[in-house]
């Protein structure tokens, strides 16, 4: 298998792109580190469904917009599994409202988590990954991280600073045999979007070359590529999962 | 050991340069060739190996091998 011996950590992986890229490297393999941040019984369901499969799998709950957390969070994976292979920067939220009406702390929530904690969170591990000489680090950005979205500048610009943040962790890291790649999800099937109004749903696919939505499985699919050694000379990228929406 | 032989050691270990070469008076980047990167390990190293924390105002002042000695020998 392509991760076999690998051990991966998967932020916000309860549900959504997380949990589908949880169980996808789990397939191949690797052992899986499975974040949440409150909902223990979603994130109970993946594990489940990973150990069933013959996959390994422990839960580490943490908000990862506190440092403190992440590094408690960090230090529970190494001594169940004993190292950290693979990052997978996936967990995020949204606060989303027009400019005029969005709140200091809706802004303030959507960096803390999207991109605050994508920093913490690299930090740690890279860590442990300079002194392995080698390690994957893929994080989640979004294509309306690179063309914007009315209502959402908060998560615009958090999804913006991960891309200028992996770019540059790409570059420092490169010499220790670490590569940090972007992956951007357009219009995918999960709960942030079936919170979408029928009306804009229709407008989004119609901005969609491939005319519909993705699933969860097609950036599973993406983050195995970039985390695999079939990946091993491409770093600093961001690879759009997004039926063709932004070229 | 002496504080230099375990800093020796490490800074052998870690830039993969011969024990002959690190001298007290050795510059970690000039003498030693390290980068800015390597000095991040380093530091990290020296941390762990002999338990202390190096605050980041301290790091910046490290530039030899002597200066990472004295800095361990005041703080242990």
């Amino acid at each position: 298998m392509l991760l076999d011996g690998k051990v991966a950590l998967v932020t916000g992986a309860s549900r959504g792109i997380g949990r589908a890229i949880a169980v996808r490297l789990a397939s191949e393999g690797a052992k899986v580190a499975i974040n949440y941040a409150g909902n223990t019984a979603k994130a109970e369901e993946v594990k489940a469904e990973i150990e069933k499969n013959g996959g390994e799998a422990i839960l580490v709950q943490a908000d990862i917009s506190s440092a403190e957390a992440v590094d408690a969070m960090i230090e529970k994976v190494t001594e169940a599994f004993g190292q950290i292979d693979i990052l997978v920067n996936n967990a995020g939220i949204t606060r989303d409202g027009l400019l005029m009406r969005m709140k200091d702390e809706d802004f303030e929530a959507v960096i803390n988590t999207n991109l605050k904690g994508v920093f913490y969170c690299t930090k740690a591990v890279s860590k442990l990954m300079m002194k392995k000489r080698s390690g994957r680090i893929v994080n989640m950005a979004s294509v309306v991280g690179l063309m914007g979205n009315a209502g959402q500048a908060n998560y615009a610009a958090a999804k913006a600073g991960v891309i200028g943040f992996s770019k540059s962790a790409a570059k420092e890291l490169a010499a220790r045999g670490i590569n940090v790649n972007v992956v951007a999800p357009g219009f995918i099937a999960t709960d942030m979007t079936a919170a979408m109004t029928d009306k804009a749903k229709e407008a989004t696919l119609a901005g969609i070359p491939l005319k519909r939505m993705g699933q969860p499985e097609d950036v599973a699919n993406a983050v195995l590529f970039l985390v695999s050694d079939y990946a091993s000379y491409i770093t600093g990228q961001i690879v759009n999962v997004d039926g063709g929406m932004v070229m | 050991m002496s504080t230099f032989e375990k800093v020796r050691d490490i800074v052998v270990e870690q830039l993969g340069v011969e024990a002959d070469e690190v001298a007290l008076e050795s510059t970690f980047i000039d003498d030693l060739g390290a980068d800015s990167l390597d000095i991040v390990e380093l530091i990290m190293a020296f941390e762990e190996e002999f338990n202390i924390e190096i605050p980041d105002e301290a790091a910046e002042k490290i530039k030899s091998v002597q200066d990472v000695v004295s800095y361990i020998d005041q703080n242990k």
